[in-house]
């Protein structure tokens, strides 16, 4: 009797309570979830719309989808975006991940003075990328730069770097006398001189997360295959290398969306030039420089579709090699 | 007897001798890679007190013992003059950037972190309706690329929409909410053990006190993470602090740089490097009182700038 009696006002005590909970809840979050509506999801729609018109400083004119007529035409600017960009991103992931893994292996050794070399390397990452890529950009001056000044102390001609757009294949088989059939010339030494400045910036971060790693790895593991008389490479070929795939898989997704995202540096030291407009350069470029609000907006719908496409195609196949 | 004592103590020697040998050369590898990662401040350093005709004539270090030059420390004041004057107040133009940058920096980090830790709470602690849903909404905008939404949101600044063009509000509004601070914060947040809520409840706290009293300072670190990881972002701003503005007394210093870079700093490089050195300076002496954090952030999170 006097359970009937009481539960009606638990119920309801608890349901008030329930609702002040809800209501703290949405107005903690009201804040950052205005901020997003705001400026990521109401952009996303916003850009829709600006994509269809000729758009400068306002909009001028509706003009349906010739926006993306344009950017499609064959041989048009965007697919030679797209080849940039992802010629950027194939050198750069093999490059900066191979070299991070072989410094990590390094450092997780028993060695002296292991955190000098952790922040020796993981300062480019925290610097300005305006500041290094003028400092790079300098380097590579054909000049006064000290790249060539090396290469000439061993004897090697002095190379044009960032002002070079010929293609690396063209160059090499140039070197050696072969010629190669048209179109086969290779990402620019421009990109490539980039893509040498992002693995100078980005390997102290991957290695950071490579050290992680393999700190994951037991102990055990390698002294169990020790007694069975696994040697160093054996051990690294089938220990350190599968249980550490993981951590690979997610560097080479971070660095691939990285060098889509790539802008400070190149807009630095090339603006594009010599076959190193990717796809935020390009885009960027319409609007800055030539205030054509439409089509860059159209330009990044589509480079950014073609690009989530690619990165998923991508995830698919690795993630199929990924031992968990 | 004595054979087998000798050859045993050969191996050893042996194995002593390629341990000394791998050893040797890990660290020549180590040495000669820090060396590559270092090389580009330590030239920028050296040319932002260099002579241009020295730079221009290759040489590195004319000073003693290998010259006769003097560091030329007044290649710092002269960038800083060529860069001007704030007709405003007076002061050097660079050093009211600086302020700017300063300023933009300091409302990116608070509100951030408010904001932050603010969501952080209610996805971590509360129940609500459309609590997953509202989650994923927060981790979808992870997955957007800025350059997706860069063309409409600078067209937003302009005049007939917010208004906000070569004004403080489009450096820094934008930038208050961080999906990547929400998630770090809430990880850390889910790891606080419920029962220490019940016994704040028992004492009589709610929830805005036990969220300031117990949750805030039991994960400093993954705070100070994520005030630490906007910091260098912020300050390093370049690409939108170029779109949104356009009077050189609202620039941020890397967009100043930019400019220095294509105008005067184009040919005489030792001042160029002078304005980068300052740029970079303040951004590494806080790498270097926090530098744990950064690993911590990374190595939970994954962020890449």
């Amino acid at each position: 009797m006097t359970a009937t009696k009481i539960a009606p006002s638990k119920v309801s005590a608890s349901r008030s309570r329930a609702i002040r909970e809800a209501l703290l809840a949405y107005g903690l979050l009201s804040p950052a979830l205005l901020l997003f509506l705001g400026f990521t999801v109401f952009p996303l729609i916003f850009g829709l719309v600006i994509s269809l018109y000729n758009w400068r400083t306002g909009p001028t004119d509706f003009i349906g989808l010739a926006n993306y007529a344009r950017a499609l035409q064959p041989d048009s600017e965007m697919w030679r975006a797209l080849g940039a960009t992802v010629a950027y991103s194939l050198l750069s992931v093999p490059i900066q991940l191979f070299i991070a893994l072989v410094l990590a292996y390094l450092l997780f050794q028993k060695i002296r003075g292991k955190s000098f070399f952790r922040v020796a390397l993981f300062l480019p990452y925290v610097t300005s990328t305006v500041a290094s890529a003028a400092v790079w950009a300098r380097l590579y001056s054909p000049d006064i730069g000290v790249i060539n000044q090396v290469l000439h102390f061993f004897g090697i001609q002095p190379l044009q770097w960032l002002l070079e757009d010929k293609g690396i294949f063209t160059m090499i088989a140039s070197g050696l006398g072969v010629t190669l059939p048209a179109g086969v010339t290779g990402p620019s030494l421009a990109l490539v001189s980039i893509v040498i400045y992002t693995t100078w910036v980005f390997v102290g971060y991957d290695m950071t997360i490579f050290l992680a790693g393999l700190g994951n790895i037991p102990a055990e593991l390698y002294e169990v295959a020790k007694i069975d008389g696994a040697g160093g490479w054996a051990l690294f070929r089938h220990i350190t290398l599968p249980l550490l795939s993981p951590t690979t898989f997610f560097l080479s997704l971070i660095t691939i969306i990285g060098t889509f995202k790539a802008f400070n540096h190149i807009w630095v030291m090339t603006r594009g030039d010599n076959g190193t407009t990717t796809a935020s350069i390009l885009i960027y470029r319409q609007l800055y420089e030539f205030q054509r609000a439409g089509y860059a907006a159209a330009l990044a719908f589509m480079l950014f579709t073609v690009i989530l496409i690619v990165t998923i195609l991508q995830n698919r196949v690795a993630g199929r090699q990924v031992n968990y | 007897m004595a054979d087998t004592a000798i050859s045993i103590s050969e191996q050893a020697a042996a194995a002593h001798t390629r341990r000394f040998n791998t050893r040797w050369l890990l660290y020549t590898i180590l040495i000669l890679i820090a060396i590559i990662a270092l090389i580009p401040f330590a030239w920028m350093l050296l040319t932002s007190i260099n002579d241009l005709g020295d730079v221009i004539s290759l040489k590195v270090w004319p000073w003693p013992p290998l010259g006769n030059a003097a560091p030329q420390w007044k290649n710092y004041p002269d960038a800083i003059a060529l860069i001007g004057t704030d007709p405003d107040t007076g002061m050097p133009m660079f050093f009211r950037q600086l302020l700017n940058t300063a300023f933009v920096t300091a409302c990116v980090i608070i509100g951030v972190t408010v904001t932050s830790v603010m969501a952080a709470y209610a996805f971590a602690q509360l129940n609500f309706p459309g609590k997953s849903a509202l989650f994923i909404l927060v981790l979808a905008t992870l997955m957007i690329p800025d350059d997706l939404t860069l063309i409409p949101r600078t067209v937003m600044m302009y005049k007939n929409y917010l208004n906000w063009y070569n004004s403080f509000a489009a450096l820094t509004v934008p930038f208050l909410a961080s999906a990547f601070g929400i998630f770090l914060i809430r990880q850390f947040f889910l790891q606080i053990p419920r029962d220490l809520f019940d016994a704040a409840r028992i004492d009589g706290a709610g929830h805005m006190r036990y969220l300031l009293k117990v949750m805030i300072p039991l994960t400093r670190p993954a705070i100070l993470t994520v005030a630490l990881f906007n910091f260098i972002w912020t300050w390093n701003e370049f690409k939108w602090a170029q779109l949104v503005t356009r009077d050189n007394n609202m620039r941020m210093i890397s967009v100043s740089l930019q400019v220095f870079l294509q105008g005067e700093g184009g040919t005489s490089t030792h001042l160029a490097m002078a304005v980068a050195t300052m740029v970079v300076a303040p951004i590494l002496v806080v790498f270097f009182f926090t530098q744990k954090y950064f690993t911590e952030g990374i190595t939970t999170t994954g962020i890449k700038g």
